[in-house]
């Protein structure tokens, strides 16, 4: 069994097989309490929700490969849902054309203001989000004047959000497919993935085999601030309208989602299916921990103390002394 | 040489250590006595850093006996080693950049009063530990990060010998050091030796070990294979043992003298200058050569290929490319196609090899440009050009797909070398490339050297052995204090005249600033 | 040949010293700019209830940003500081009520639970040797959830004595808090520096592999390094029960204090980095954010873009240390 462990462990699959379970047996548990929990209509709504989250921890996972870490998704994904819903009251009809595009390009211009500060300025990636995320809120405050936000969300974001057209499968997921399939192809076929995980590994080797590892950073702060305001935008679809802190119940999950499937919190390993299973794992967690309708207390308690144990099982670090 | 008759006063019996599925050390014996300096020879891979790890209580074996005085010992943690007065010196420095001098050396038990620290006992005893291994110069509250690798080495001794240990051992630890301090610490070590001190001493240098060794064990693929007084075997005997096979000639033979005429150099290099590090090098290098850059340590010979290699901002001087003017903004330049240059740096744990990567991926890293269109990777191109480059370099390696940190140094050295050859570069820069590497890879590398040489290219080669660049090399190009003071080829080449241009003496050719040495 | 080197150019002691600390000293710089500012265009000026105010509010994230300083040291991370922060105060506002000794007794009991969750925040990342910025993000959930046990909604009660003391000012003009900030640092910071473990901290942070190599005891280091994080930002959350005299299981504050303290220990001149810093240079680069707010407000900036200025300079600030790249001409140096 030790050795079965240990391979498995060396393999780097651990931790995408370990969150898999996890997951089955919170599909099962939840069953015991009440058996819509297996229903297609609840896992769909499920699959619906953790897309919202998937998209956010695909950046998040991005960053979190080379080694750094974006605090500035709550507001970022504010943006995104704010600026879409704005571009539609501003423009008009060509508003509602550019509402989606317009929000996450706002998102990428923060990504991109961040990716300079960490890749050309040199500063902590922790430190300069910290200080985007504040700039970003201050920007909605003032765009906003203050007051929550009265645009409304345009038919395509609502669509995008809830609908569904394909088999009855939420758009919402489709979309998070699509994100999914081209994050998952930069990170093992190009040469940028390769790039990504060398510079999480060791910037300075990467540097001197000849690698732009400055604008590799840059980039994938970008991709990472466009996800982040994709799901604002997604979210305010969903609830029609955009609303101040609306990102702030996606940082630590989107964080958590990524680690909890495999990826090295310091950066240069993991796998995007490690990721995706760490987002339906947290999803789940939280929908069952609602349906049960445990106080507010235990969840968060119970969340902390789920994320502590699993990683117990396989995110421990190497011994010291061998 | 007599015989060791003394009683020894650290033992490993039948120790044994494996890291997985490798295995470091197999049953392997080990005595030391005191009085006397204690060679270990081997490759690298033979075990000699698994037992002295073992030794200093960093590692634990799976299995045998430590005896310490007459007494069997279990060190859990290296504090209990350094208690039981073993104090060991390793090649990667145990030093904290940011602390000084000072905290360096009293790190653990330093003096104390009222439960804190006592800042001016501290102090004492690192001026007392400085000047016992010679280095009275290093201000003891200047932060380690600011010396230079030379003064930290150093500093290092230092802190081993303010244990007042019983044992010093010392892995390597000459290898980074200017030549004066090597000097230094071989007399401290004869003094040591005097007083009674056991030394365990690790180096690939012969020279060092003829003068200083009174015993020597060799050790192979984990088991220890002899012990012998020093000079009862010549080189050659005792480098078979290392290898367990017969050497021919360590160096392929060189170049014939004149290139090709009518082509233009490969690098053409006028004046160049940098910060007050390099001062106006010249320096030709033709397709088909192999030149040598000799000198002691930092003399601007690393701050040279950095320069070439597009990593310095704000140089000075001319720099020609096959008779162009080129110059390299930065190593993703310097690697393309239209320039050219390698660069094999002098740490390859650090800048060389993404260690917890796989060994594929480590390979085909600096050329995936050429395997890659429209920056998708082209996985079967990959796959053979990565083929091609193990098979040519005989590059062990159980499975591509492993990390790269689990090879040998000798074969990760290897894996940096092929990663570049894949980009077919026109002039390769390496940077003491067979340091710390054992006697067979290095053969290897200096056959790969010519062989490259041979197909067109022009190599740059620094190091610091000096049988390295008499027997590479066709000409060598002796560097001081950031310029270039001596070219020494043909039956010139010999090892007096490297150490006294290497010290800017001689026949005045050059006038230095008379500024001291690192 | 072999002439013994001549000792370069020595340079006097003070001069180390100076550099070693080099961070705080230009906070502390900062610091005495923006205050001088804020007083000087505030309409009061220089009088005791403009200073006690400043001091009841500054003094909180100074004493939360003593407690980052520790784990940042040993390039570590705390995140749950705010969520410590946030339990204690909720804890405080049960317990610290009622007669003198029960109202000892129940700080007590507050401190000695701070220190407890950072004990556990330490344990998990020694003998769990789990990534401290993953473990403290997920005990401050847990954290935060106990909080929200004991407070539902806000309410509570504080020692009205105390409180009262502590957040007024002393004879002299000098508010208390400055002064128990003060013995916060002498009792706690400066022994904890000058001790073989709090150096030990500075030498993990600098280098974790050659720190274990020269037989610094690690996991120690950590503990105690993490056990008084908790014990610093107990006292945090103490205080604020004292300056609102209540208790509220408020996430968006801890998560604020949380944020707050890893700015105010950059701005303070603590690399992220680790091995290098002092909890002294936290105290005032948290005193220079809490004044830079005052500030736009005094300035009478209009309220809708003080949160965007406030954010400006937070990024300018960490970014000053960018200028230092512009005098790098070797690139090498840039990258880890």
């Amino acid at each position: 069994m030790q050795a079965l462990v240990l391979r498995l462990r060396q393999s780097g699959h651990l931790p995408v097989l370990a969150a898999a379970i996890c997951t089955l047996a919170l599909l099962l548990l939840g069953s015991l309490y009440s058996s819509n929990f297996l229903s297609a209509q609840y896992l769909l709504q499920q699959l619906q929700i953790a897309s919202f989250l998937g998209i956010v921890a695909t950046g998040a996972m991005l960053v979190i490969l080379l080694g750094g870490i974006d605090l500035s998704v709550p507001w970022v994904v504010t943006v995104g849902g704010i600026m879409s819903a704005a571009a539609a009251g501003w423009w008009g009809s060509t508003g509602e054309l550019l509402a989606i595009p317009f929000g996450i390009a706002c998102g990428c211009l923060f990504g991109a203001v961040n990716g300079i500060g960490v890749a050309y300025l040199r500063v902590p990636s922790m430190i300069f989000a910290l200080g985007i995320n504040a700039v970003a809120q201050g920007l909605i405050v003032v765009q906003t004047g203050g007051f929550a936000p009265q645009d409304r969300a345009t038919p395509a974001m609502h669509a995008l959000a809830t609908g569904r057209t394909l088999f009855g499968i939420p758009n919402a997921l489709l979309v998070w497919l699509v994100v999914g399939a081209c994050t998952v192809f930069l990170l093992h076929r190009t040469t940028l993935g390769r790039a990504i995980y060398a510079v999480g590994n060791r910037e300075r080797a990467a540097y001197l085999s000849g690698v732009d590892t400055r604008r590799v950073t840059f980039l994938c702060f970008v991709l990472a601030g466009g996800c982040s305001a994709a799901t604002g935008v997604l979210l305010t679809g969903y609830a029609t309208k955009a609303y101040q802190a609306m990102g702030d119940a996606y940082l630590l999950p989107a964080i958590a989602a990524v680690v909890l499937g495999g990826t090295h919190i310091l950066g240069g390993r993991g796998s995007y299916l490690g990721t995706v299973v760490g987002v339906l794992l947290i999803t789940l967690l939280q929908s069952i921990l609602s349906v049960m309708q445990i106080p507010e207390m235990g969840r968060q308690v119970i969340y902390g103390a789920v994320i502590i144990a699993m990683l117990l099982v396989y995110g421990r670090g190497q011994r010291l002394a061998q | 040489m007599r015989v060791d008759t003394t009683a020894p006063i650290l033992q490993l019996v039948d120790v044994s250590k494996r890291y997985g599925g490798v295995r470091a050390l197999e049953g392997a014996h080990f005595a030391c006595a005191p009085g006397r300096i204690h060679a270990l020879l081997g490759e690298n891979g033979a075990g000699k850093s698994t037992l002295i790890k073992i030794m200093a209580g960093v590692v634990r074996p799976d299995a045998g006996r430590i005896v310490l005085q007459g007494q069997e010992r279990r060190f859990a943690h290296p504090q209990d080693a350094v208690s039981a007065g073993i104090a060991c010196i390793f090649q990667e420095l145990s030093l904290m950049p940011e602390l000084s001098v000072a905290d360096n050396i009293c790190i653990t038990n330093p003096p104390r009063r009222f439960g804190l620290i006592d800042r001016k006992a501290q102090r004492r005893i690192a001026e007392a530990a400085l000047a016992r291994a010679g280095a009275q110069d290093i201000h003891p509250l200047a932060p380690v990060g600011s010396l230079s690798l030379s003064r930290r080495q150093m500093v290092e001794i230092a802190k081993a010998l303010a244990r007042s240990p019983k044992i010093l051992i010392l892995d390597e630890a000459t290898s980074a050091l200017a030549a004066a301090d090597v000097e230094r610490v071989q007399a401290l070590l004869r003094k040591l030796r005097g007083e009674g001190m056991a030394i365990v001493y690790i180096s690939h240098r012969m020279k060092e070990i003829a003068a200083l060794a009174d015993d020597c064990s060799v050790f192979r693929n984990g088991r220890h294979v002899a012990t012998f007084a020093a000079g009862s075997q010549s080189d050659a005997q005792t480098v078979e043992m290392m290898i367990g096979r017969d050497i021919a000639h360590a160096f392929p033979p060189k170049a014939p003298a004149a290139p090709l005429a009518g082509t233009a150099p490969a690098l053409e290099v006028r004046g160049l200058s940098w910060n007050d590090r390099l001062h106006g090098i010249d320096l030709t290098l033709n397709a088909g050569e192999i030149v040598g850059l000799g000198g002691l340590d930092g003399q601007g010979q690393r701050e040279f290929f950095l320069a070439l290699f597009g990593v310095l901002r704000g140089l000075k001087g001319e720099l020609r490319l096959s008779g162009r003017p080129a110059q390299a903004r930065s190593p993703r330049q310097a690697k393309g196609p239209a320039i050219g240059i390698a660069l094999v740096p002098e740490d390859r744990k650090t800048d060389g090899l993404m260690l917890p990567m796989s060994a594929r991926d480590n390979l085909s890293f600096a050329a995936l440009e050429r395997l890659s269109r429209a920056g998708v990777v082209s996985r079967a191109r990959e796959s053979q050009a990565v083929g091609e480059m193990v098979r040519k370099l005989s590059i062990k390696v159980p499975a591509l797909d492993e990390p790269v940190g689990q090879l040998s140094g000798g074969n990760q050295q290897k894996v940096v070398i092929a990663k570049w050859l894949m980009n077919a570069p026109r002039i390769v820069l390496l940077n003491d490339p067979t340091r710390g590497i054992d006697v067979g890879t290095k053969q290897e590398i200096y056959v790969l050297l010519r062989q490259l040489a041979q197909e067109g290219a022009a190599v740059l080669l620094y190091s610091t052995d000096y049988a390295e660049l008499i027997g590479c090399c066709d000409r060598v190009a002796v560097m001081y204090d950031g310029r270039i003071v001596r070219w020494l080829a043909g039956a010139e080449l010999t090892e007096h005249a490297l150490v006294s241009s290497a010290l800017n003496l001689g026949d005045g050719r050059v006038q230095a600033p008379n500024r001291e040495l690192q | 040949m072999n002439s013994p080197p001549r000792a370069p150019a020595q340079r006097p002691d003070w001069q180390y010293r100076v550099y070693e600390q080099r961070g705080t000293w230009a906070a502390v710089a900062m610091f005495a700019l923006i205050f001088t500012l804020y007083i000087a265009k505030h309409p009061s000026g220089l009088t005791v209830p403009v200073l006690t105010t400043a001091a009841n509010k500054g003094v909180l994230l100074a004493v939360v940003a003593m407690a980052q300083t520790l784990p940042v040291l040993t390039s570590g991370i705390d995140l749950s500081v705010g969520m410590v922060f946030v339990l204690a105060n909720c804890l405080a506002s049960h317990l610290v009520v009622g007669t003198p000794m029960q109202a000892a007794l129940g700080v007590v009991v507050v401190l000695a639970v701070g220190a407890l969750c950072g004990f556990i925040n330490g344990a998990i990342i020694v003998w769990g040797r789990l990534q401290p910025i993953i473990t403290t993000l997920a005990t401050g959930t847990i954290y935060f959830g106990i909080a929200l046990g004991l407070r539902p909604v806000p309410g509570g009660d504080v020692h009205a004595g105390l409180a009262d003391a502590l957040t007024g000012a002393l004879p002299g003009g000098v508010p208390a808090m400055v002064l128990v900030l003060l013995a916060v640092i002498v009792c706690i910071w400066l022994p904890y520096r000058r001790s073989e473990l709090g150096r030990a901290a500075l030498a993990v942070g600098s280098a974790e592999g050659a720190a274990y190599m020269s037989g610094v005891d690690i996991g120690r280091t950590k503990l105690l390094t993490y056990t008084l994080a908790g014990l610093l930002a107990a006292i945090g959350g103490l205080l604020l029960t004292f300056v609102t005299y209540s208790g509220e299981a408020s996430s968006a504050i801890g998560g604020v204090y949380t944020l707050n303290s890893i700015a105010a220990v950059v701005i303070g001149g603590t690399s992220l980095a680790g091995g290098a810093g002092s909890a002294i240079g936290s105290v005032f680069g948290a005193l220079v954010l809490r004044t830079i707010g005052d500030l736009l407000f005094v300035f009478d900036m209009e309220p809708l873009w003080q949160p965007l200025f406030q954010g400006l300079i937070l990024l300018t600030a960490v970014s000053l240390g960018a200028v230092q790249l512009l005098k790098v001409s070797n690139r090498l140096e840039l990258f880890r």
